[in-house]
């Protein structure tokens, strides 16, 4: 550790966020995961749910614990909200619509991802909520944006990532374009969802003001393409798919290992670089990188032809012990034993109450001295009706009987 | 403040170039990566720019910096940086068996697992070719240091490059977690939304390109299956397979592999019909899901954005024509964060900004003169 870190990490400190409270209304992804993070520095997170319009995640997406699909089961929202608390209320009962906004009255924070207007027709939109609360931070995350020709527009994220362009910058040249797997998009749009309301705490930390933010999971994703889109506007050449080529790197690529579908991936972008490549390998090339580019098969060909029969950790090691960059394309399931990421404690360990023993996902920053902490999964379904009905809100326990006899709470 | 060594940095010069120039104002991407700050240089490796250094960020709320692990403390400048909120962006983060390991984008996506599920089954897998995991980590960086601001204590928030693309691809490490199953490398094809293991084609060949589309459940995928066969007869193109299904009580979860092969046969050659804008139109027109595959001209050209008026105009730099500069992304009470300034030209900021940490004429012409800014 450096000084910086050692200094900071003296007396441990509650977490940056403690004290915040946020209440959440959304489903799937981009909505979700802001809160993720916010409940993984210390705020109190609030799920609210209901049972009659269950997010996709607890119900649509697999995988779910034994194939069993129900709410409980569900992988995708117990590893994505983690460190939140649920409850459960009938937005379509007139009492479920004022207990919303008796919670979301006592937030700093709303965050919703419905399509457009539903919040609105709820008696939930930031207009209404904030005319009572001028202080309260507002969270609109939704495909296109709350306004314009497309506000209305149904979309998810791997389809919008084809839109934004990603999926036209991945593939061999020679082929089809493929998939980022899954909706990718989503996640940048979780990054600057989250980055929007701590930026809009600073401000009323300063101000008082509360903020209605409106953000468009599209116009996220497309700051990730900045350098493509200016690259058209001032040369007229679109960007495409390139393999693994790149513009200043060569060689630059993805190199097969010997056994099955094992691959190491290396890079040169400098000269010593490409000697030391050049004197572990036994391989032969034009002295610059342009010149290299222009004999990229060739070279790509001879230097897979020392890879493959090498093991891959063992070819690894010997490329940075020689000063070349490199790196194993490493499964999914071996994210999990990765020594680096274990030691940065990517996946803590946690018990759900209906799928046992699981992991969850840390954040990829580390804070020295309010780390992030996770103990607990996704709840289950209104596993905290008690807490929040009762302790935050007020409400005996023969209102809440009367409620959940009344399906207020369902 | 972008602080960068006298010259200039050398990602200045990371191709393309506006106009096919190479100079230090005209790299793309490190225009893109620029805008809106003030810049000065600073040479760090000497006494008396260190000094100069120290000077300003004792001024900062939050430093950001890239370099290898341990160099800041090397150079003598953790005291300036005390009362600071230190974001540090490295390849694998400040300690660990890999701290300090070198890595550039690929690497790092191979190490974090993006990188095994991009690509086509049985070639080598594939990087995104605008570079992804720069963008990645300085939005976890912006995170972290807005995080930590809400806390009492000044810290260092280390960001690790591998670490945030490995946030980027789910649900693929809740498959293995939850159900012990591996996901790999599918091209065009959706993994992930079947209950029996089925998997979805996701990207099609149309007219003059791609689109996306699946066949999907849930009411909206429902609505969209009922559009596509109403769309499909009006064109003359209604297969009996497509024909035969009843989209209310539709379920893609539980269908076969040959029974999605065939819906998907049904499909293509109808998609292959149309060109993107006029799938564009009619997925819109009949709120269906689906899009076209885009590329820049397209979102230049997107009736959305210009409506949002998400484009700002900004001359990059001295003589060059305006460029279209994706605007902030968000609106905070209906106002889009400016474009204000283009990215600095090497040291364009020296006076002011030294002016502004209490340095004056004379002193600055004294660290111009010895090189150490």
């Amino acid at each position: 550790m450096t000084d910086v870190a050692m200094r900071a990490s003296a007396p441990p400190a509650a977490g940056a966020l403690a004290g915040l409270r946020v209440v959440e209304m959304g489903f799937a992804a981009a909505g979700p995961l802001v809160g993720k993070y916010l409940a993984n520095f210390g705020a109190e997170v609030i799920r609210l749910e209901s049972r009659l319009a269950a997010d996709v995640f607890r119900t649509t997406y697999p995988p779910f614990k034994d194939g069993v699909v129900a709410p409980d089961h569900a992988g995708m929202f117990a590893f994505y909200n983690d460190g939140k608390r649920s409850a459960t209320l009938n937005l379509k009962h007139p009492k479920g619509v004022a207990l919303a906004r008796a919670l979301i009255g006592q937030a700093d924070v709303f965050v919703e991802s419905f399509t457009p207007g539903t919040v609105a027709r709820l008696g939930l939109g930031p207009e209404t909520l904030r005319a009572e609360h001028p202080e309260l931070i507002v969270l609109s995350s939704c495909n296109q944006g709350q306004t314009g020709p497309h506000a209305f527009h149904p979309g998810y994220g791997s389809q919008l990532s084809a839109l934004a362009g990603f999926v036209q910058l991945l593939g061999e040249p020679d082929s089809t374009p493929v998939l980022l797997y899954g909706p990718y998009i989503d996640y940048v749009a979780v990054g600057y969802g989250a980055i929007a309301v701590l930026a809009a705490l600073e401000r009323r930390a300063r101000t008082g003001a509360g903020c209605t933010i409106d953000l468009s999971q599209y116009e996220a994703g497309l700051q990730f393409l900045t350098p493509t889109i200016l690259e058209f506007a001032a040369n007229g050449r679109i960007p495409g798919r390139a393999g693994n080529a790149d513009a200043v790197a060569a060689p630059h690529g993805v190199y097969r290992c010997a056994g099955a579908d094992r691959w190491v991936a290396l890079s040169v972008w400098t000269d010593p670089e490409w000697q030391a490549l050049c004197a572990l390998c036994g391989i032969r090339g034009a002295p610059t990188a342009a010149g290299r580019r222009a004999e990229r098969a060739a070279l790509d060909q001879a230097i897979e032809g020392w890879t493959r029969s090498g093991e891959r950790d063992d070819i690894v090691a010997r490329l940075r012990a020689a000063g070349v960059r490199a790196a194993p394309v490493l499964s999914i399931s071996e994210l999990f034993g990765d020594p680096q990421l274990a030691h940065r404690g990517m996946w803590p360990a946690v018990t759900h109450p209906a799928i046992g023993p699981m992991h969850v996902m840390a954040p990829p920053f580390r804070l020295s001295a309010t780390p992030s902490v996770q103990e607990r999964p996704g709840p289950t379904v209104g596993a905290d009706n008690d807490h929040v009905f009762g302790t935050i809100l007020g409400l005996s326990l023969e209102e809440r009987r009367t409620l959940q006899r009344d399906g207020v709470f369902e | 403040m972008k602080v960068e060594p006298p010259g200039g940095e050398p990602d200045r010069l990371v191709p393309p170039f506006v106009g096919d120039v190479e100079n230090a104002e005209r790299s793309i991407p490190w225009l893109a990566a620029n805008v809106n700050k003030r810049g000065i240089t600073c040479d760090l490796a000497s006494e008396d720019g260190r000094n100069a250094f120290a000077r300003v960020a004792s001024t900062a709320r939050i430093v950001v910096e890239s370099f290898p692990p341990g160099l800041l403390r090397e150079l003598g400048l953790d005291e300036a940086l005390r009362d600071a909120i230190v974001v540090s962006i490295t390849p694998y983060g400040q300690d660990g068996p890999l701290a300090g390991v070198a890595g550039s984008d690929l690497e790092v996506t191979a190490a974090s697992g993006s990188l095994w599920l991009a690509g086509e089954e049985g070639r080598a897998p594939v990087r995104t070719a605008q570079p992804q995991s720069p963008y990645w980590s300085g939005m976890y960086g912006a995170m972290g240091a807005l995080v930590a601001l809400r806390s009492p204590v000044a810290q260092r928030v280390d960001v690790s490059a591998q670490a945030a693309m490995t946030t980027v691809h789910p649900p693929a490490p809740v498959w293995w977690d939850i159900a012990g199953e591996e996901h790999g490398r599918t091209g065009p094809f959706l993994l992930g939304r079947s209950n029996v293991g089925s998997r979805f084609r996701n990207l099609w060949q149309c007219a003059d390109g791609f689109v996306s589309f699946a066949i999907q459940g849930g009411p909206i995928g429902r609505h969209t299956g009922r559009m596509l066969a109403e769309w499909m007869r009006e064109r003359g193109a209604l297969t009996p397979s497509i024909a035969a299904i009843d989209w209310d009580g539709f379920d893609n979860t539980t269908l076969t592999q040959p029974q999605v092969d065939e819906l998907e046969a049904a499909i293509a050659p109808f998609l292959r019909s149309l060109t993107k804008a006029e799938f564009f139109t009619e997925v819109v027109k009949r709120k269906m899901l689906g899009y076209p595959v885009g590329d820049a001209s397209d979102s230049l050209a997107d009736p959305q954005l210009a409506a949002r008026d998400f484009w700002r105009t900004l001359v990059p730099a001295e003589g060059l024509a305006p460029l279209p500069f994706p605007g902030g992304f968000a609106l905070f009470d209906g106002e889009r964060p400016a474009v204000r300034r283009p990215a600095p030209r090497v040291g364009e900021h020296n006076a002011e900004i030294y002016g502004e940490a209490g340095l004056d004429a004379g002193a600055l012409a004294q660290l111009r003169a010895v090189g150490a800014v």
